[in-house]
């Protein structure tokens, strides 16, 4: 099959289609984190959760039972309801920001995946092509610019409501997001420095990242969790924070803020900062996916091109390049899905952090510890590139 | 009593990390998670309600099929959301229970009102109005919510006591007894 | 063609905002107009090729800095109130900046040192701020004075504000 067509067409066309495939691959994702969330708190707490609404339409279909128990009507049922439900503006909110703060939640949100890539496939030519919105070579960069962007809807929700619970909300996501970025940007440091060693690239880009950690031999097909666990650790705790999610979600701790920084928000508008969590967080974890977990290879020393190629002995189809990126999307997007289950399962264990803790976690242990490891890896680096 | 003062331990390193405590409550967490549900698919499934669980008011006849309210009323006066409107009535002369003083034309409770007190079983001197295990009252409308005295028969049923009071009342009387 | 459509566009909207900064009456207004400047400053970066510079921009400068700014205006003053007018010196002295700065600007146009400068810098192959490693050669072999020295400042600002933050207990005689 031949995708030259696709290339043929004009730019403004090709980037419309791939920013429509975004939200059309992202909103849905989103939307059924947001469903298994409730199904695995619920089964984590010993109940059966949604499990009952379904269409009288549809209900004569044999097996739709499981669709219905797994609560997949109950999500068109909340989606709808958000779309038709009346949206109030309260009195005495500033309006233009109280509007502007959940689009302004949106666009970060989406913007963020169009620089990572999610599977790669070999050309004719035997080379290998990352599958990306906009491959640029300061992707990692990319992603936490823009996506540091995220905070003002925050902030500006808070102070737009004029209230002081999303005030206050506000406040403590702004404190806490400047807070474990520094840590955060800290921690990929190694990595990069490490790919970057004498003789590398020079590059930020994700899709090398990956490369890096598919290279034949011992240390080169290690995941970087492997050889860098403080730094994955840490990321991984700055990117909690980062997503407000448990134990870090002070913005929103609903037994002191009411609902954080959305309290004032309702139906439609609620619902975009509820999807943009969620965007965050899946963006979040394919950039850790990627960093520390080897991208699109199936298991660490075992990249995605051998085990094409092993396959493509037994199935011939399988040396096709479509299949090849088939198998490393449906790879990389398995492991966004575990680290979101891991994201859920952390949130319905662990009780939230008190606001002092988050700071003293944040500025006292977290950024000295990423300052250490970073340190410790610039000498190790120096030291193994003599 | 003397005051004994507990020394509190210091954290060690690990415990300070808190990542021992996460992963110990991450197991159990996990465990829970594939164990099955414990809870009942409520509408379909009903709970075990205990015999002496005080739920919607109700009144009761006893194993000779008489009601025994004798409308005196006292509920109506103890209920301390006046939930309860009794009409009080005679009994036909003709009828099999006619020895007994009176009996209610009309009894309503208005669930919207009551309290679930037991006021009302306590004050009782006929244990004509019991509290029983109906704990869920669902309406559409005010109306609804308002228990007449048909209904409050239906949900009270009989009550297995063998008092008879009012029949060995009347063989008292019938022996030249009156008390 | 396009380019410079877009290059007038972003110009427009750094300079229209920058202007917003001044004359808002509300802080938190002025300090989202910043945001929006600094966006549109990474914006033109993008228009130069120097998509690292842009990224940088927008992570440091919008992300950050802006971010704190606001956080401080809302800690100051919760709904961020109404700037006091203008007082005749600041208009004065403003006015007095900005004739210096048409003024030196049109010595610099005038004597033509733009025009040689700009098209010195399209025979470069690769632009400074485009990748990450032009840009950190540069930084260490060009720059290397001018980086050291404003790092050094940075630090000798850091310093101050640990120095001023903290309460020396025993030592009254310090402040
Ligand atoms: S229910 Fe009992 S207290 Fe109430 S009127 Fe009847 S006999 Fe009297
Ligand atoms: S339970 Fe209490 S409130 Fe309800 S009817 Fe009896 S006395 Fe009235």
């Amino acid at each position: 099959m031949d995708f030259s067509f696709y290339f043929d067409l004009p730019l403004w066309i090709r980037l419309t289609l791939q920013g429509l495939a975004v939200i059309l691959v992202l909103f849905p994702i989103a939307a059924a984190c947001s469903m298994a969330e409730r199904k695995i708190s619920a089964w984590i707490q010993g109940r059966p959760g949604p499990n009952r609404t379904i269409p009288p339409l549809l209900a004569w279909v044999p097996g739709i039972w499981i669709l219905q128990k797994l609560g997949v009507f109950q999500l068109a049922a909340d989606g709808g309801k958000f779309v038709f439900k009346e949206d109030p503006v309260p009195g005495g909110v500033n309006k233009f920001y109280f509007i502007a703060a959940p689009i302004l939640a949106m666009i970060p949100a989406l913007s963020t995946v169009t620089v990572v890539p999610f599977g790669a496939y070999l050309d004719s030519a035997g080379k290998l092509v990352p599958i990306v919105l906009a491959n640029v070579d300061i992707g990692l960069l990319a992603v936490f610019a823009v996506s540091s962007l995220g905070v003002y809807a925050v902030i500006l929700a808070g102070w737009a409501s004029n209230s002081k619970y999303p005030f206050l909300g506000g406040v403590r996501a702004s404190a806490q997001l400047i807070s474990y970025e520094l840590s955060m940007t800290l921690s990929v440091l190694p990595v990069f420095l490490w790919i970057n060693a004498p003789g590398g690239q020079g590059t930020l880009s994700l899709f090398d990242v990956v490369q890096f950690q598919s290279q034949p031999g011992f240390w080169g097909g290690a995941w970087f969790v492997f050889t860098m666990p403080l730094s994955a650790f840490i990321f991984l705790v700055a990117l909690f924070a980062e997503t407000n999610r448990q134990p870090f979600d002070m913005p929103e701790s609903e037994s002191d803020l009411v609902g954080g920084f959305h309290t004032e928000y309702g139906a439609f508008k609620w619902s975009l900062f509820f999807v943009a969590e969620y965007c965050h967080m899946i963006v979040g974890s394919a950039v850790f996916i990627l960093l520390f977990f080897g991208g699109w290879n199936p298991l660490p020393w075992v990249t995605l091109t051998d085990s094409v190629n092993a396959l493509a002995g037994v199935l011939p189809f399988a040396a096709h390049p479509l299949f090849m990126g088939a198998l490393g999307i449906a790879i990389f997007l398995g492991k966004i899905l575990f680290s979101i289950f891991f994201f859920m399962w952390v949130r319905w264990t662990l009780p939230r952090f008190r606001y002092d803790q988050v700071m003293n976690i944040g500025w006292k242990k977290l950024l000295p510890l990423s300052i250490a490891n970073l340190i410790a890896y610039t000498l190790g680096i120096a030291l193994l590139h003599k | 009593m003397a005051v004994i003062q507990v020394e509190r331990k210091p954290l060690s390193l690990a415990e300070r990390t808190y990542i021992p405590q996460i992963i110990g409550g991450l197991k159990t967490t996990l465990k829970h998670f594939f164990q099955p549900t414990v809870t009942l698919q409520y509408p379909e499934q009903r709970p075990e309600i205990s015999k002496n669980y005080r739920g919607v008011p109700t009144l009761v006849k006893d194993p000779n099929g008489r009601e025994k309210c004798v409308s005196c009323q006292l509920c109506e006066f103890v209920c301390p959301p006046k939930a309860i409107r009794i009409t009080p009535g005679e009994i036909p002369a003709d009828s099999p229970h006619a020895h007994v003083e009176k009996a209610p034309q009309a009894f309503d409770i208005d669930m919207l009102r009551c309290i679930y007190c037991g006021l009302c079983q306590e004050v009782c001197p006929e244990e004509a109005i019991w509290l029983q295990n109906q704990f869920s009252m669902t309406g559409t409308s005010r109306a609804e919510m308002v228990n007449n005295k048909a209904r409050l028969y239906e949900l009270g049923g009989t009550l297995p006591d063998q008092h008879f009071k009012w029949d060995k009342k009347k063989a008292a009387e019938e022996h030249g007894n009156a008390h | 063609m396009s380019s410079d459509i877009l290059f007038y566009l972003f110009a427009v909207l750094t300079t229209g905002s920058a202007l917003a900064v001044v004359l808002n009456k509300n802080t938190v207004a002025s300090a989202l107009s910043l945001l929006i400047s600094l966006v549109g400053v990474a914006a033109l970066f993008v228009l130069l090729d120097a998509f690292l510079l842009a990224a940088l921009m927008v992570f440091v400068y919008a992300g950050a800095v802006v971010a704190l700014f606001l956080f401080i205006v809302m800690l100051l003053d919760t709904y961020g109130g109404d700037r006091k007018p203008f007082k005749k010196a600041t208009i004065v002295a403003s006015a007095f900046a900005l004739a210096l700065l048409v003024l030196g600007l049109m010595t610099f146009t005038r004597r033509g040192s733009l025009e040689t400068s700009v098209s010195a810098a399209t025979t470069e192959v690769v632009p400074v701020g485009a990748s990450l490693r032009a840009y950190g050669e540069q930084l260490f072999t060009t720059y290397l004075l001018p980086v050291q020295i404003v790092g050094f400042l940075l630090l000798i600002a850091m310093l101050g504000v640990i120095v001023l933050s903290k309460k020396f207990e025993g030592l009254e005689d310090v402040k």
